[in-house]
């Protein structure tokens, strides 16, 4: 035993066990939210249950199985549910998931096990995604064209069809709104904008009140023109409707225009519902959320995360390389340098609510508020930059990420060999040529680790988001097809946040549970993704100036 | 004792402690240098001529590095260090306080101890010096690319292949593409310290050929602590011990015929 310890294998099996440990939290971590959030979109089976009451009276209850548990009877006779006399110590109970959500009290029901008769899987169930209301579930009985039966030898294909076009319609319709017509609204409240400035300097004289008018009736006309086909398309979308019956025997209209997809999941092999979790997954991944959140997809929090973190390498890169290099190369080596490095270095300390609070004190209402007067006063009283928005957030995880640039950018400087810098030097560069042709290069390995590091912050960070700039729904994309396209002080969706939000500020728990492990395992996707290639990218510097260990 | 190659013994000894103007290339007036308040140089005066090539040998800590980059003003580079006393390059003062040190560094080009390329291609290496000067046109570079690796005796090796990262050269390549970077920007004079110091024998042999060629255009100082290298590539030589010129003699007097007991020791081997 005492020459075991002395071999030193001890201390090998006690390292080893330390990787091995961190290693399998990191894999279960990632393995549970995504099994949780990914299995969320399989279409799993919509079953039948034929329920009895205890006074004999039957139902029929139709709805996928969401959860199970087992509790005590004990338990489930003091919650004021009545039981059989004949019952087990343990009782299962089931949750489900039963949609229909304007026809029942909730569209989340637990079932007892004693209740259940018979449990069977029809296989004409068929489940309606909706964009208002959530899920409906039931039987095709017939489908409607503006408001006549239609005669169709098969259903399926018929309702397929006619679904799809409506979404078509509905999607052209879309398109025109937030294409052309937003446009329009946008140039309607430039033109305010810049008339009301003009008003404020005092130089809106009768002309420039005639030229706007007429601007005005022109983006009006072109309204009108566009606001007709809209209609026109949106009439059309409405034309057809489906009668579906629902579990209590009801015969329910339900209006083409808003089914989104129509599946029949107990009809389905391996492959068609592969197919089918394929396409929710990219319906999740590249479409708005409906329903406060809870359904839909988060595109928009996607592209606001990877927006806002690219926008802050961008403003910190070149801070944090130019104040190391001031730091490393100019300052003086003395008692203040030193303390400036130490205050710097305790700066990633700060906890980052504290950034927050800085940058809506600071950057919102200072800045953005003098910007603000001296820009966009025609605006006032409603703040353009004075109030939170992405390019705060950009600047506030700026600071945030700063220490580490600096650090790991400094660390970089450091590292490369005296001879190369004199070597220039002896050339007849000065001081500055040697580093933007040769340092700065050679440190640019360094400079990306610091990066890397910054993004892998930044992108998680959420709370002082929500003082300098995240909303739960922003209407708009921070980058658009009106000029100046990008549009830095709009407010913006965070896949953070919207965990956050759907987790803990949804209506609807149930609903909102597996959304909340898809989408963190999609901010962990696009946080290995922007890392992986910031890794590729430095990788590639690394191998161009591999002189350092020569 | 030591040999002395027969070739690059001078016909006709300099007078060293008489040169005229037109043969002398930099002139040491009175140096000294001070690292902190540790003095380093003690009252160095010397007159190097032009187109030849001058060795300072002595032990390691005597000094002849320190002089050397005294030639070019690296020592600015050290914070501590102070220098008095004054050198002149072709009879004006480097060490005056309207000197650009940058233009001055281009006219005293530089090898060290080891090579350095940049991280870049051969041919970036090559033409560092002179896009600093801001040239950019193509056929300048190109030509003086093939002058000066030719000048290295290295444009045989390279000429397929001048696109390639410079690290991709040996040891003895990458410091003939360290001259040639150096003498592409055709200085007025040339410091080479320790050159061979970390190469193999037949770099050292390449190299010392190569020495013997360049002064024909250049002034050449060399550092070694390699007596044989002295003897073989210098026409002066000097003796520095302790911060201290003892003794600066053409190559031949200095190994055959020393003047003094402290050099006859150290070059007889009997300290250093």
């Amino acid at each position: 035993m005492r020459n075991w310890f002395k071999s030193g294998a001890p201390w090998i099996w006690m390292t080893g066990g330390a990787v091995s440990i961190s290693l399998v939290a990191v894999v279960g971590l990632l393995v549970l939210i995504a099994w949780r959030g990914l299995s969320f979109f399989w279409p799993s089976t919509v079953y039948e249950f034929d329920l009895e009451e205890l006074n004999g009276q039957r139902h029929t209850v139709i709805g996928e199985l969401y959860d199970s548990e087992k509790v005590s009877a004990e338990r489930v006779l003091s919650s004021g549910v009545k039981l059989p006399e004949q019952h087990d110590e343990v009782i299962t109970r089931y949750l489900l998931k039963t949609g229909n959500r304007e026809y029942v009290d909730l569209d989340f029901r637990w079932i007892m096990e004693t209740q259940i008769k018979t449990k069977t899987a029809p296989q004409d169930i068929a489940v309606f995604e909706r964009s208002t209301n959530g899920n409906f579930y039931g039987y095709v009985e017939g489908l409607l064209e503006a408001g006549e039966a239609v005669n169709a030898t098969d259903k399926r294909a018929e309702l397929i069809k006619r679904m799809e076009r409506a979404i078509a319609l509905n999607q052209q319709a879309d398109d025109l709104q937030h294409g052309p017509i937003g446009s329009i609204n946008y140039e309607l409240e430039r033109l305010r904008l810049k008339e009301r400035g003009l008003a404020l300097n005092g130089e809106l004289d009768e002309a420039a009140k005639a030229d706007f008018e007429a601007q005005r009736q022109a983006l009006h006309d072109d309204y009108l023109v566009l606001e007709k086909e809209l209609f026109a398309f949106r009439d059309q979308a409405s034309r057809d409707a489906v009668i579906v019956r629902d579990m209590d025997g009801r015969q329910v209209t339900l209006p083409m225009q808003k089914v989104l997809d129509v599946h029949f999941p107990n009809d389905m092999g391996f492959f068609a519902k592969f197919g089918h979790w394929v396409h929710q997954l990219a319906k999740f991944v590249s479409s708005d959320p409906r329903e406060a959140n809870t359904e839909g997809g988060v595109f928009p929090a996607i592209f606001g995360t990877v927006f806002m973190v690219m926008l802050m390498a961008v403003i910190v890169t070149p801070l944090g390389v130019v104040a190391a290099i001031y730091l490393h190369e100019y300052a003086k080596k003395g008692p203040i340098t030193k303390m400036i490095r130490i205050a710097v270095i305790n700066l990633a300390g700060v906890p980052s609510i504290v950034y927050g609070v800085f940058g809506l004190g600071f950057f919102v209402y200072m800045v953005g508020g003098s910007l603000d007067q001296i820009f966009y006063p025609e605006a006032l009283p409603s703040p353009t930059f004075g109030s939170p928005g992405v390019i705060w957030s950009a600047l506030t995880l700026a600071i945030l990420t700063l220490p580490v640039v600096i650090v790991s950018t400094e660390e970089g400087l450091s590292r490369i060999p005296s001879s190369v810098r004199q070597g220039s030097l002896a050339l007849g560069a000065t001081k500055a040529e040697t580093l933007w042709r040769i340092i700065v290069p050679m440190a640019s390995p360094a400079i990306m680790t610091g990066l890397i590091l910054a993004v892998a912050r930044a992108a998680g960070e959420v709370a002082p988001l929500m003082l300098v700039g995240v909303v739960k729904m922003a209407p708009t994309l921070p980058l658009d097809g009106n000029f100046p396209y990008f549009h830095l002080e709009r407010k913006f969706m965070h896949l953070g946040f919207h965990i956050y939000d759907v987790g803990f500020q949804s209506p609807n728990v149930e609903a909102a549970r597996p959304l909340v492990y898809a989408t963190a395992f999609l901010l962990v996707t696009v946080i290995i993704g922007l890392n992986m290639s910031a890794i590729s990218i430095r990788n590639r510097l690394r191998e161009k100036f591999r002189s350092l260990d020569q | 004792m030591i040999s002395v190659a027969p070739t690059t013994a001078n016909a006709q000894a300099l007078d060293l402690a008489n040169l005229t103007e037109a043969q002398t290339a930099l002139e040491i007036k009175d140096l000294n240098l001070y690292y902190g308040s540790k003095q380093a140089l003690f009252d160095v005066s010397m007159k190097i001529p032009k187109g030849q090539v001058t060795a300072f040998i002595g032990p390691s800590g005597c000094g002849k590095s320190t002089l050397l980059r005294c030639i070019n003003r690296m020592n600015d580079l050290v914070d501590i260090c102070r220098i008095e006393g004054q050198i002149d390059l072709h009879g004006t003062n480097i060490y005056d306080r309207n000197v650009d040190v940058a233009a001055l560094r281009r006219r005293v080009g530089m090898v060290f101890q080891r090579p350095n390329p940049f991280p870049k291609s051969i041919y970036e290496n090559v033409v560092y010096g002179l896009r600093l000067q801001g040239i950019k046109d193509r056929r300048t570079l190109d030509e003086a690319v093939e002058r000066s690796l030719r000048g290295a005796a290295l444009w045989d090796e390279v000429k397929d292949r001048l696109h390639d990262n410079a690290f991709g050269l040996s040891g003895g390549q990458q410091q003939r593409l360290v001259i040639a970077r150096a003498i592409a920007i055709e200085p007025e004079v040339l410091l080479l310290d320790e050159p061979t110091s970390a190469l193999d024998p037949i770099s050292t042999l390449v190299i010392e050929e190569l020495i013997n060629e360049l002064k024909s255009k250049y002034t050449v100082v060399i550092v070694t602590h390699n007596m044989q290298q002295a003897a073989r590539v210098s026409d002066q030589t000097a003796f520095m011990y302790m911060g201290e010129l003892i003794e600066y003699a053409d190559t031949n007097t200095l190994f055959t015929t020393p003047s003094l007991k402290k050099t006859e020791d150290y070059i007889t081997g009997r300290y250093g």
